[in-house]
Parts: structure tokens; sequence; C-alpha cells
């Protein structure tokens, strides 16, 4: 799968990012794949001690340079593996699924060997009362690998991972549906900034980070910034789409542009500064009013050592959580551009404008 | 004798006043009642405070969250090396419990969210203060004559609210306004009744305790943000100031109503043993809340304080609710802290009720606990 | 270790108020290590060896508090109102026995209801002092209390209140002094943390972590188990070795340091589970999220009836976690 060489070209890319594998705390096959991407556009890449990826733009501003962190978190949901039962497995999840969407998926079960399965419910008259009366749990599902029971035995055991094989779904030139894109679609915008970057010179050393663990605990996020201690951060996720799924007031359309979170979890002189530098590019967004929690990475960087002033931005996506997730290409685009012209205008001054009350 | 009468910061007047709850005090927490400040949005009481703390403190310092740090050191006459002052954080939340406006329908008709825990149940048919200005609305809900008996047993749905400016005022909200209660200020006899007294009393309290505070402790206080909505400001304070000890000046709920027998009539007979708190009880110290377990060693030096000099107080009911201590213990290395708070009836509504004897009484109690602080205080083991 | 552990378990140790506990602990290790101190949470932390090539600084948590309750209210005919501390289970507190820290000893009663079958609320029950009123009293609003029933030793199964998490103290104070009076070398310099306040949410662990700031860290706890009859399912039984933990509700293990305890044990021929609890968590969530972040995992005890005064483990799964916890201290390991 990651045998070819990456592209950069946002379609093909942002296929590639979803169809290689990262649940939460098993992060390590998107974590190669981004870190080969990234390599070129950056001075230096560490690895965090809870498997986040840093990589650093260093600026030509004097010692000591204020820093920018960008967080995107990489990893995404899926399943893990609790018991065999005559070649069946029982499954829990990594990250938070609706068990209805389950039923006839077709997954992979990463074991000593890459196995193809699909998620079944047995019939009613099989399972505990409750069940026919139309109860959906993941406790009445189980995957089928269309293996002997003693091949299976040999090949998976309790804690292997499984992910969605539903492969990536190009609906037009614009839009892509398909499962991971929460969050991949927030990497490729990250990409796309450092790509803009490329033979720029920035003031601030500026720290591209693909985060670990968002789905289940934000612990990436909340290690990252308390051992990069950014002056600034940028969390970049997904949000609620507008479709015909959900009631048009808690959510936001897709194309239309990236969304400017605002409430308690923002720094409102940085949302300030994302507002006005987005009218100046001409790049339409939306306000996101997000009255406490934003359920981001943005969460725990807020609240990292003595504080950071943090932003979120935020991409509209249609069936989140669901294996056919539905973005619009353009929002990636100009989510990555409003940061990259972000990251490029930060000078020596900025902190002395941030403010907190006009 | 002559006195001191404009202090420097950094300097004390060689004989502290004793704190005193009188015209001035009332005067200063009707106008931090008064100003708007949900959670997050805490501009207009952080104004209010940093213009009253300036002469009293030696650093004063805005962070990254909007939490004001304002430091105010000992005498160093009083001790001469700086390592035996005990360093004692003292934190009272600016924000409050209210409303963001989220989408706007048209003609002046907005959704909006509740931001931390607002009693729902305490909406409809209310008033309330938008955006900075503020803008004056209000939470209008169908005429009775339209509703049927149906409708009625079942408590109206917080979705279905919506906040009406008029249409001519359309223009004037945006969404990401904040909202609140459109309650005033009111002293009626013992008591105060007001919007946000929770916590702009503990607030209150802070502003003078930096202007009495003791020679031999430097006093830390954190005027925090963002409490309601998850202790935040609190977390990264703690983690800046890193202080010995540290007290949090709250508001807490005293539920000691009448019981309802299932019948719905009014009998007195049954005690109400879930009361939390007792209006006129004094105020509350803390042994233990959801969030928190208080120093064992800082209940005993509080509770001594009390019963030495003869100051009311009362022990809250533990199991529930939270403060910033729930933050503020767990920073760094552990930090032993507790909460004494002003009982209030009907917290998180519109119009909070407290006593102000109670306020008095609070003021004292932490005043002469804070007087009788020595580092011998940790001798103990927790 | 029978003996230690039966100590262990007859002592009160409620959540924020460890410290008879804590007393027993520093008598059986203080000789033993190369030093110790009491933080402002109440944790005890233990420090033995020194870091050589192939070590590590390794954190060891086991919780020292157990669940408890708490004073609300006394009424005046004497009847002790209170709120549990911790993940305390309403059917199993009826007519349970109680004990305070001052050694008062009360039954736990509740309100009548037309319905025997009804399980009352904690607010529905109240603890008999047998005082005639509240003056009689023996107690006062914030005492604390825990449950007081006695140790069993059924030969191959050991049951009794606080084996969560008193086992795992237990396994910590014997590998000290298995450590200490075997010549066992180390090349690892580890913290032992008897920690406090877990089971309201792992306070004490957090900022011990915060100031150890260790290279690796594990918790030393009970896990759920299968076996009895529908009871949960769940890849882990008694009887079939310490459990080695994948995932708990809100850890996931580090993989490195999962696979470096499989490797550990197969290498010594111990038996070994992989634990994945979907309800329950140890203090293994909060040491991962410390400062720049820790790798962390688990060394699980299988056990039934968690969170009841008859809590049971398997006395062989014990003997067997002693010596992997052993076997981890001993061998060189480095996180790449």
């Amino acid at each position: 799968m990651s045998g070819n060489n990456p592209t950069t070209e946002m379609m093909p890319f942002l296929k590639q990012l979803i169809s290689v594998p990262g649940l939460s705390g098993y992060e390590s096959p998107v974590r190669d794949l981004i870190e080969e991407v990234w390599r070129p556009l950056t001075d230096e890449i560490h690895l965090s001690r809870l498997g986040s990826l840093h990589a650093l733009r260093r600026g030509v501003g004097p010692e000591p340079r204020p820093g920018l962190m960008i967080a995107a978190h990489m990893d995404a949901i899926g399943l893990m593996v609790t018991g065999l039962i005559d070649g069946f497995l029982r499954v829990t999840e990594v990250g938070g699924l609706d068990p209805r969407v389950l039923p006839g998926q077709l997954v992979i079960v990463h074991g000593r060997e890459e196995l193809a399965g699909v998620l079944v419910r047995p019939p009613d008259h099989l399972l505990p009362e409750d069940a026919s009366l139309g109860r959906m749990s993941l406790n009445y599902l189980l995957i089928d690998l269309g293996l002997f029971a003693s091949e299976v035995e040999r090949m998976v055991r309790v804690g292997d991972l499984v992910s969605f094989a539903q492969p990536p779904l190009q609906l037009s030139d614009e839009y892509l549906a398909g499962h991971s894109l929460d969050n991949r679609a927030s990497v490729a915008a990250l990409t796309v900034c450092l790509q803009q970057l490329q033979g720029r010179q920035t003031v601030w050393d500026i720290w591209a980070v693909a985060t670990s663990q968002e789905e289940e605990t934000l612990g990436g996020a909340m290690t990252s910034a308390f051992q990069l201690k950014p002056t600034l951060a940028v969390a970049l996720d997904v949000t609620f789409g507008e479709g015909p799924d959900s009631p048009s007031h808690e959510t936001f359309p897709l194309g239309k542009g990236p969304m400017l979170s605002w409430g308690p979890n923002i720094h409102p002189g940085l949302f300030k500064t994302f507002k006005d530098l987005a009218d100046r590019l001409e790049i339409p967004y939306r306000l996101e009013p997000i009255p406490a929690s934003s359920a981001t990475d943005a969460v725990a960087i807020q609240i990292s050592a003595e504080g950071i002033p943090t932003m979120l931005i935020e991409i509209p996506l249609r069936y989140m959580h669901t294996p056919v997730e539905m973005v619009s290409l353009k929002d990636i685009q100009r989510a990555g551009r409003l940061l990259a012209e972000f990251a490029a205008g930060l000078d020596g001054a900025f902190m002395d404008h941030l403010s907190w009350d006009e | 004798m002559s006195k001191n009468l404009n202090p420097k910061p950094g300097s004390i007047p060689l004989h502290s006043p004793v704190p005193s709850v009188g015209a001035a005090q009332i005067h200063l927490l009707e106008s931090l009642c008064n100003a708007i400040g949900v959670s997050g949005d805490e501009g207009p009481v952080r104004r209010i405070v940093l213009e009253k703390i300036r002469p009293n403190a030696t650093e004063i310092k805005v962070d990254a969250l909007g939490n004001i740090l304002a430091i105010r050191n000992g005498d160093s006459q009083e001790k001469p090396t700086d390592s035996l002052r005990l360093r004692v954080m003292i934190a009272a939340h600016m924000d409050e419990v209210g409303m963001m406006i989220t989408r706007d329908e048209g003609e002046g008709i907005f959704r909006f969210t509740i931001v931390g825990g607002v009693d729902a149940n305490t909406l409809p048919g209310k008033s309330v203060w938008v955006g900075r200005e503020p803008i004056p609305g209000v939470i209008g809900v169908k005429p009775i004559h339209l509703t049927t008996r149906e409708d009625r047993r079942r408590a109206i749905p917080l979705d279905s609210l919506r906040i009406d400016v008029s249409p001519d005022q359309a223009k004037k909200v945006k969404i990401g306004d904040r909202a609140t209660f459109g309650t005033g200020f009111k002293r009626i006899g013992p008591s105060i009744r007001a919007r946000a007294l929770d916590d702009r009393i503990g607030v209150a309290s802070l502003i003078e305790l930096l202007r009495i505070a003791p020679a031999h402790i430097d006093l830390l206080a954190a005027f925090t943000v963002q409490e309601e909505i998850g202790l935040r400001g609190a977390q990264v304070a703690a983690y800046a100031l890193n202080p010995d000890l540290a007290i949090v000046l709250d508001c807490t709920p005293a539920r000691d109503l009448p019981i309802y027998e299932k019948d719905g009539f009014n009998r007195c007979d049954q005690e109400n043993i879930h009361y939390n708190t007792r209006l006129g009880g004094g105020p509350a110290i803390y042994i233990a809340d959801r969030a928190t377990i208080s120093d064992p060693r800082l209940v005993r030096h509080l509770t001594q304080t009390g019963n030495d000099l003869a100051i009311p107080y009362q022990l809250r009911q533990p199991g529930s609710g939270g403060t910033d201590a729930g933050a503020i213990h767990k920073q760094r290395l552990g930090i032993p802290s507790i909460s004494v708070s002003v009982p209030g009836r009907y917290i998180h509504t519109g119009a909070t009720i407290i006593r102000i004897e109670d306020w008095k009484n609070s003021l004292k109690l932490v005043f002469h606990a804070l007087e009788r602080l020595t580092p011998d205080i940790f001798n103990v083991e927790r | 270790m029978k003996s230690l552990l039966k100590k262990l378990v007859e002592t009160a140790g409620p959540s924020g108020f460890e410290h008879q506990v804590r007393s027993l602990i520093l008598d059986e290790i203080s000789t033993h290590v190369d030093d110790f101190h009491i933080d402002n949470l109440g944790n005890l932390i233990a420090r033995k060896g020194q870091r050589s090539a192939g070590g590590l600084k390794i954190m060891l948590a086991a919780h020292m508090d157990e669940i408890s309750l708490i004073v609300t209210h006394i009424d005046e005919a004497g009847f002790v109102r209170f709120a549990p501390v911790g993940a305390v289970r309403r059917t199993t507190s009826l007519a349970g026995r109680v004990q305070f820290m001052n050694g008062a000893v009360g039954v736990i009663g509740s309100e009548l209801f037309t319905d025997p079958g009804y399980a009352p609320a904690f607010s529905e029950m109240f603890i008999d002092m047998g005082a005639a009123n509240r003056k009689e009293c023996p107690v006062q609003v914030g005492d604390v209390a825990v449950f007081e029933r006695s140790f069993l030793d059924l030969g191959n199964r050991l049951v009794g209140k606080a084996l969560d998490d008193r086992v795992g103290v237990a396994l910590l104070i014997q590998a000290i002094k298995d450590w200490s009076e075997q010549g066992i070398e180390s090349p690892h310099e580890i913290h032992f943390v008897f920690s406090a306040q877990e089971e309201i949410g792992s306070r004490g662990a957090a900022v011990a972590a915060y100031g150890i700031d260790p290279d690796l860290g594990l918790a030393i706890d009970l896990t759920a188990s299968s076996g009895v009859p529908k009871g949960i399912k769940m890849a882990v039984e008694m009887g079939k070795g310490p459990a080695i933990k994948v995932r708990d509700q809100y850890t996931l293990s580090d993989p490195r340091v999962v696979d470096w305890m499989v490797k550990t044990a197969q290498q010594a021929s111990l038996p070994h589970q992989l634990e994945i609890l979907e309800t329950g968590f140890t203090d293994a969530h909060v040491i991962q999220l410390t400062r720049s972040g820790v790798p962390v995992g688990g060394l699980s005890i299988p056990s039934r009836y968690i969170h009841t005064t008859s809590e049971m483990i398997d006395t062989s799964d014990l003997q067997q976690a002693l010596r992997l916890l052993v076997e981890l201290i001993r061998k060189p390991f480095t996180l790449t």
C-alpha cells in the first residue's frame, strides 16, 4: 500500500492517507507515511513519547524564537479483537462507534497476516431477549473471516486490530467519501500548509504535529503541547457537515469554506486574527460557535502547563464516524492556505498585539 | 501614632485592618454582579477586578486564558528570609453560567445553547441581556391558551427555546454573543438577591483580602476563568503560581427547603437530610466534594480558627459538586487545598440569595486563618 | 505473602485518608529501599536501584486506598447518613458492616420499601451505630468508614475486601524485599509508588508521576475475569496467570511495553494472559498523560466480585505475578 511514492496532488494523496491504518494507540503505519511526505518539507522530525510526530520548520527570527504548533490528529477509529469463538471474532471499539452502521461492513483484521473479514449480526433467536427488541450492541456482533477455526487461532489473537475495508469513493472532483476522513482530511490540510510555505521564510518556528490518541484520550495533543511549549497553537479537526441526516442548526455546509471556531476554548484575539486574514485573502469561512468544550485536541492544548493561546479550525464532514464520511477538497485547500499565510505572517511583534479585551 | 494612608504596592501598614462588609463592599459586589462574564468571556468582570486590585498588588498578570494572577508579597521585615514565607494561593472564579447565541433565525429571533450548568427549567419566560452592549431580550414561550394539558405535563424542551431581541435590534446580535439572565442586584433585609453571586461574592472577598492580607505570607490571588465549564482557568493558574497551599472561595448551594410529600402537601415533619449547606449557618468548609478531598491539615486549621475566635461556620455535606480546588490540588507535585464557600440558594438561576452575615463571617474566617498560618502546618504528614 | 496480604486487607485505607495502610507499608519496606518520601497528596514514594546500561527510570504504581463511605448527616435519633466515595455498589452495601477511622463500627440499614426486590439508593440508607441520639453518636459529619470483613484463605483462592488494590501493594512490598534479600541485580531505577486516591480518579498517581517523570510506568492492580455463570465475557480467567494489559476503559497500553512484558513472561516460561477491560481503569491512564507523555502498561491480577467485600483472587496467579514482576525488574529493557 505505502510502497508507492506518496503523491502530493490532493485527491490521490487523500485517498492514500485513508488507505493506511492508524488506530488510536497504534498509529505507526499512517505515521510512517506522513513522515515520508513531511520530511522534504521540514528541517527536523522527532517522535514524542506517546507516538505523535513532531516536524519542525525552523524560523529565521532572533533567538529565543517563538513557536507555533499546528496539530492534526492522525489516529482513526476502529475495532479490536477481544475473543475467539469457533473461528469467529468478538470485538470492542477503539474510539466511538455507532453499532448500527456495522452489520455488513467489510473489515481488515491485522493479525499475523492481513485477513479480510465481514462484521455480522447473528439472527435474533441466537441472541439474548433484548436483542429481539431491536437493541444494537457491539456485544451482538461477530467477525467472520471465512476461515476454519484452527487457521483463525493460528493467525489472530486477542488485542489484534481491525480497520474498515471500505475503499475511498471519489464522488466528483471536489467530493471524496470514505472512512478515516476524520481526521486525515486535516492532516492533508496541514500538508497543504507546509507545501505552501516551501521556499518561504518564517520568523517563527513552525511545528507541524500529527497527534496520537485523540479519539480516545487527547493524550497525543496533551503531551506534545507540554513537551514543545509553543507560544501559540492551532488545532485542526473536522466538524459536523450539513446533510439530510442531521438537523441544519447543528451542522455546517460543505464547500463553503472552513469553520473558524469561537468560544472559551479559543483565544478571541487569535480568532480575530484569523478572521481578518481570511477576509483579506478572500477565503470563505463560517463562524462555528462552541459554548464550552470543542471535543478536539484544542481542549487539551489550551490548558497545557501555564496555558497556551489556542485557535481551532474545522473542516465540515458529513456522516462523521461512519465508513462513508464525506468531505469537500476545496475546504481542505482553503484551510491549508489560511494556515500557511497565518504562519508566514507571524512576526516578532505579534504577541504584543494579541490582546484579551478590546 | 501616625498611619501610612497611601500604602505603596508591596509595603504593608504596621497595623493591618480587619475585614468588613460595609457599604463599600456591598457596592463593589453590586458592580461585579451587574457585569456580564459568561465562561470564556470574562472581560467586563476582569476590568473591574484589575482596577480595584492595582493599588494592592506587587505584580499583576493576565495569562493565556484570561486569568488575573495578582501577587502581594509579604513584608520582608516580618520574616528575614524569603523561604520562610508561605506562598498562599487564593482563588475565586470570575465566570458565570449563561448562554451563547448559536443561530440567527431572522427577524431578531436567535437559537442558543447553555454554557455551564444553567438550570434549564428556569429559562422559559425570562428576560436576558445579550452581547457586550448589552441589549435586552426575552426567552418567550407559547401562550397558555395555545397549549394542551399534555404539553404542560412535560418540561419545555431546551432546544425549543429562543432569544428574541425584536426585529429592529436584530443586527446588533452576532452568533457567538453571550447572554445571561436579566435579573438585577437587590438588597433585601439580611440578604442579597442577585445574578452571578456564584462566584462574584468570592471575587469580592478576594479583592478585600488583597487589601488587608497579613504581612507574613505571600498572597497569590487568582481570579480565574472558565470554572463553570471544567475548572480550566484554575488549572493553569495553579501550575504557573505553584503555591504551597490553596484556598478556594466559592458560592455553594443551600438546599435547606422544606420537603414536599408525594401528595404535594408541604409538610415539615420530615427532616431535610440533603441540604448541602444552610443559609445563616456561616461559611461552609469543604471536607470533600466530588472533585477534591480537602487537605485534612487545612480543614483542622480552619475549624480550629473558627472555634478559637467564635466565628460561626458549617461543614458542607460531603460528596457532590466541585470547585477550582478540583483542578488546583492535582497540579505539579500536588497542592494542599481547601474550599470555603458562602451558602446560596438557587445557584445557576437568575436569582441567587445569600445572607450578608454569612459573607461577613466567611471573610473573617479566612482572614484570621491566614493570620494564623505558619509553615508548621505541614510538619504533620497528610 | 498471604499473611502480609491479610494484614493489609484488614487495615482501613479510605481514599484521602490512607495513613494507616501507609504506616504498615513503611514498616515493611523502609529498611529495604534507598530512600522514600510522602508527598502532598499522601502518596508513599520509595526509590530503589541505580540506572545503568539497558536500564530505565520506571514507576510501578499500586494504590493504597479502597472504596469507602463519608458521613453527610447525623439525625436526631442518632442514625448516620452517608455518601459513597469511589464506586461503592448499592446492592452489596445493604446490611454491610462498616468501621470508622476511630474504631467505631456500625451496620448499614435502609428505609422500608413495599417491594422487597427494590435496591435502595445510597440516600435511602443509613448507618446504625447503636447510638440513642445524635449526642451519643461516636462519629460526626465528614468522618470516613470502610467496609469491615475478615480475610478468608480458601487454599487456592483468597477472599477479602480491598484486595483491590492491597494485592498490588503486597506484590510491590514483596518484590522490594525479594530484591533486597535475594541479591537480585537490576539495571533500572525503580520508583515504587503506593498511590493515594486512585478510586476517585487516580489523583495521587498523577502528581506522583509528575514528580518522577518516568521513562515507563506500570500499574499493578486487579482486573475482572470471565468464568462465572452468565458473567462478563473476557479473555482473562482466574488461575491462568497474571494478565498483561492491552487496554482498559481509559488506557491504550504502549505496544512496546506489552511486547516487553509478553516476551519476558515467555522467556521465563511464566503463564500469562492478555487483558482487554471494557469497563474499568487504573492509575496507568493518568501516568500516560503526564508532562510529555509516558509509555505505560499494566500488570493485572484476575479477580471476581470487584468492589464488594468478598473480592476473590487465585493464589497461583498471585505467586506468578510476583515472579513476573521480579523478572521485569531484573531484565534490561530499552524503548526504541
